[in-house]
């Protein structure tokens, strides 16, 4: 969507309704709705040119707190709906806010199929590793043996990485950051919206009744610059304290974090990050990176691919249709048919 | 918009197989009689050989055939008009082409339809039919001589054995298009080829190929046809119910000024009017062939949040599977239409036969107090009618509406007269900036307007109307969500008051017949055309009846007690267990009803309906 450049700069309070806030106290959730309503406004988008669209959890109330258009639908369905929307109306900016329940177990297939067909949609993917709503069940992203109401025992199953479900989509958009992060965040969400296709935003986001400290191992302070590393394109891949590690690969293509002057390696053999390329194979691998492989969390646009939008591609076929065949009234339709006869 | 329609039930069905000389096309026609036979049917055989016995493969003097017709009584002799043709080879269509019935069936063999097999049947183009001038009749290729090898291809039979099986596969897939049983057809193989098991074998197995064929792609022929008898003068084309319900969406869009919108997933018998609306880019429709039947509405209610008139099209599995979401729309209050193809169920049930067994779960298959429009379409017609009717109050109303139609129906066709689309209604949506003044500070998402209880439709895009909707429930005035005891009462009480309120906005029912009969039958949606005609025999008789057809069904038009109290006896006739029966009774205590219920995934007989009704009558 063209931003208006007539129009007056909007700031962050332009996209607020007004109404309480009803999340929890302490819930990454509020940072998140802050940072939306601070990359609208650095995007400047007319409220009204603006659909959030939502499915069912705590994520989901989201729309509810904005001064934009706005849906709160089912359990699941956010992406369907948001397709409908921007298929309807291409010229609508439209964002999705959905959590790790919502999108990956029932609203899986969606989530997989939207991100296929590459809709000019922003998801939002709140990723809490836990049923927050339904008071504390393992999710789709809970870590195997996590321990909930529903697993008395610890899970005996994988989780998703919502990563890999994306690329194994064909995503052309995938960034991750953390709720505490915000400057980072909005950054992230300004890029995403920047983004021509379905964008992922991944928001590792603390739910501080039923999972609190969830992410705390790379989000707190004290270990965050060790632990994550805010990817660039077009930049070293830098992290630490004082950005004195790196990341490299070796000959078979394995990642692995260095540090500077050590072992060997000095700063020329660190990957420079490329978001665009179309190839996933290294984007995938950022996206695995974590502290079970002693490397950093990858945070920022991890992949950023232009390719043909879903509505864009439709829009041409009806254009290409009607060259083909002129828009004539419902009646001249009719009295062209082929099998036409008349009664007289 | 009634029409007066004659169901053509066909009696008796002629089915001629033809091809060449050695295509054992005289064995299929004397399997697929006895067969018949076997099952209660009359049947009168004309077997049908070439003059030149030896004459060049694939050219019309070497075409043998041999028809049979079929039927349940009185079936004196062969048929002199076809209605289903099976053809081999180009040849043997040709040969053929002139007894043809306007409507028939050709199913033909579409690998000796290539380019040479063509010229050696004296055709000039690529296109037999349209030489042939065949353009009402329903084409089915199948790729018989490549499915009949593949079918055989683990068997240690030589290539003879293997072509000369092609009949067998032919017949198999007529045998699944006429209901006969797959195990008889296996035992009378059995009796003429026993002696030689490779050859019984081989043609047992390309039988069943065939008549997998036909199951698994679900093709159907439809040998019904509803002839509408007008006499006014116009232009006419043919059309079927699918067809039709396609075009009363494009022809309402029109109307309504708005884009047309469908999202929908591949179901038997529903497909064709995704099909239709894909090809209608030329009217800049929008149909999405969506992930699965819940992305296929919820795409639906997105695009009619933002502005298009919005349609979901499926049979009766899908819709179960669309409850939830249909549920969003009513509580959104946004336009949606949902069309059901229905199909016999339960399940799975019988995915190409036809049903009238959704009725209950249209209208009531939701979580909490959950109303809508139902609307059920009479025949091929009147689904452009219904469709119409359906978008005319999804639209003004803000409501989502279910339009049943059946599977019969939608695959039946009939002549339909050109509309001339001034004599339809205006449709006006309710848009939010023509009202308040165009002032949006003094609006709210549900604030209703207080004769219709509408709610405005505020589109996305249009400044000055940002609001939030949901399936929560919401505060009477501000629309905030709330759970507020009385709040939610109220709320549930005016969205069933919103939808009773439609009733002043359709026509009223009529009653045809002997209006001071003291019988009343009655029926709903798809079985208008054999009702009316059973009416019409049974006052030939001699007996008085009266007779009305529901479409609006939910709700029900006004005068509908008024009409039910003047009779003595009432028949519903329905295609289920009787649903809307049950559905009156629950309305209007007290009705002196009967009911006529046959759920075997045909249309009724004309014949039974008479029978019972006149019993009824004469009580």
């Amino acid at each position: 969507m063209e931003t208006n450049l007539t129009s007056q700069k909007h700031t962050p309070k332009d996209y607020k309704n007004g109404s309480a806030v009803r999340w929890c106290p302490g819930c990454g959730d509020h940072a998140i709705l802050n940072c939306l309503h601070k990359a609208f406004a650095e995007l400047n988008l007319e409220p009204h040119e603006i659909a959030v669209i939502s499915g069912i959890g705590c994520s989901s109330r989201l729309p509810y707190y904005m001064n934009t258009y706005g849906l709160h639908g089912i359990h699941g369905r956010a992406a369907a709906i948001a397709t409908g929307v921007k298929v309807a109306n291409p010229d609508l900016s439209v964002w999705v806010t959905t959590g790790d329940g919502d999108s990956l177990a029932i609203g899986g297939n969606h989530f997989i199929h939207a991100i296929r067909r590459n809709v000019d949609i922003n998801i939002i993917l709140f990723n809490n590793k836990i049923y927050g709503l339904t008071k504390g069940q393992y999710s789709p992203t809970s870590e195997k043996g996590f321990i909930s109401k529903s697993s008395p025992y610890g899970t005996v199953e994988e989780p998703f990485n919502p990563a890999e479900l994306c690329f194994g989509a064909r995503g052309t958009f995938f960034g991750r950051a953390i709720d505490v992060d915000l400057n980072n965040l909005t950054d992230l969400l300004t890029a995403s919206a920047k983004h021509k296709g379905t964008a992922v935003v991944e928001v590792l986001q603390n739910c501080v009744i039923f999972n609190n400290g969830i992410h705390s191992k790379i989000t707190d302070k004290a270990y965050r610059p060790e632990r994550t590393i805010w990817l660039q394109h077009g930049k070293k891949m830098l992290f630490g304290f004082n950005n004195e590690k790196g990341i490299v690969a070796d000959a078979n293509l394995q990642l692995k974090a260095v540090t500077i002057g050590q072992d060997g390696y000095t700063l020329d053999d660190v990957l420079v990050h490329d978001a665009a390329t179309k190839d996933s194979t290294l984007h995938l691998k950022l996206a695995q990176m974590g502290c079970d492989n002693d490397l950093p969390v990858a945070l920022g646009v991890i992949r950023d691919v232009e390719a043909p939008t879903f509505e864009n591609e439709y829009e041409k076929q009806i254009e290409e249709v009607q060259k083909k065949m002129p828009v004539k009234s419902f009646t001249e339709f009719l009295m062209n048919s082929k099998n036409m006869w008349e009664l007289k | 918009m009634t029409e007066k329609t004659v169901v053509n039930d066909l009696k008796d069905v002629t089915v001629r197989f033809s091809g060449d000389s050695g295509d054992g096309m005289q064995l299929s026609g004397t399997l697929f009689s006895t067969l018949s036979a076997i099952l209660g049917n009359e049947i009168a055989t004309f077997p049908d050989y070439p003059a030149e016995i030896r004459a060049p493969k694939g050219t019309p003097q070497g075409v043998s055939g041999f028809q049979v017709r079929i039927g349940s009584h009185d079936v004196y002799n062969a048929g002199d008009k076809t209605d289903v043709l099976v053809a081999m080879n180009p040849a043997a269509l040709k040969v053929n082409a002139g007894n043809l019935k306007k409507h028939s069936i050709v199913i033909y063999d579409s690998d000796s339809f290539q380019k040479k097999d063509l010229e050696k049947a004296g055709f000039k183009t690529d296109d037999p039919f349209q030489e042939l001038n065949l353009n009402s009749v329903q084409v089915i290729p199948v790729a018989i001589t490549s499915l009949t090898k593949a079918a055989l291809e683990d068997m240690d039979v030589d290539n003879r054995i293997v072509l000369r099986s092609k009949n067998m596969f032919a017949l198999g897939v007529v045998c699944w298009l006429f209901n006969r049983p797959a195990d008889i057809a296996e035992r009378l193989l059995k009796e003429k080829f026993g002696k030689r098991p490779l050859v019984f074998q081989a043609n047992v197995k390309a039988f069943l190929a065939g008549y997998n064929y036909g199951n698994n792609t679900h093709l159907t022929a439809s040998t019904y046809r509803i002839e509408t008898v007008n006499n006014e003068k116009g232009f006419y084309i043919d059309i079927n119910g699918n067809l039709a319900t396609a075009y009363g969406l494009i022809a309402a869009a029109e109307k309504a000024n708005l884009q047309l919108f469908l999202g929908s997933y591949p179901i038997t018998p529903a497909s064709e009017i995704l099909h239709e609306l894909a090809k209608r880019k030329d009217f800049g429709v929008k149909a999405l062939q969506m992930e699965d039947e819940i992305a296929g509405i919820s795409t639906a209610i997105g695009a009619s949040f933002a502005g298009h008139l919005a349609a979901t099209s499926t049979s009766g599995p899908g819709l179960a599977l669309k409850s939830e979401a249909l549920n969003l729309a009513v509580m959104l209050e946004l336009p949606l239409v949902v069309i059901d193809v229905q199909r016999a169920g339960p399940s799975t049930g019988m995915p190409t036969k036809s049903e009238q067994t959704d009725l209950n779960m249209a209208l009531y298959g939701r979580n909490g107090e959950s109303p809508l429009v139902v609307i059920a379409a009479f025949s091929p017609t009147d689904c452009f009618d219904a469709a119409f009717w359906a978008s005319k109050l999804a639209i003004e109303h803000m409501t989502p509406v279910v339009l049943l139609t059946d599977g019969y129906i939608a695959n039946g066709s009939s002549a339909w007269k050109i509309p001339n689309m001034n004599d339809y209604p205006k449709i006006v949506p309710p848009y939010v900036q023509k009202h308040f003044d165009g002032n949006p500070s003094t609006w709210k998402p549900y604030l209703r307007d207080e004769k219709t209880l509408v709610r405005y439709w505020a589109v996305p895009g249009t400044p000055g109307y940002m609001h939030r909707i949901g399936g929560l429930e919401k505060d009477y005035y501000t629309g905030v969500i709330s759970t507020d005891p009385d709040n939610h009462q109220r709320m549930v009480k005016t969205r069933q008051e919103k939808i009773d309120k439609i009733a002043d906005f359709i026509p009223e029912q009529e009653v045809w017949g002997d209006q001071n009969a003291d019988t009343l039958i009655v029926g709903w949606g798809g079985t208008y055309g054999h009702l009316f005609e059973a009416v019409k025999k049974i006052r030939k008789a001699g007996k008085k009846a009266a007779f009305t057809q529901f479409k609006f069904i939910a709700p029900l038009p006004k005068n509908t007690e008024e009409i039910l109290r003047k009779y003595k006896k009432i028949i519903v006739a329905e295609e289920n267990n009787g649903q809307f029966a049950s559905y009156l009774q629950g309305k209007f205590k007290n009705l002196p009803l009967y009911r006529f219920n046959r759920i075997t995934g045909q249309p009724f007989r004309i014949e039974e309906l008479v029978k019972e009704f006149i019993q009824i009558i004469e009580e």
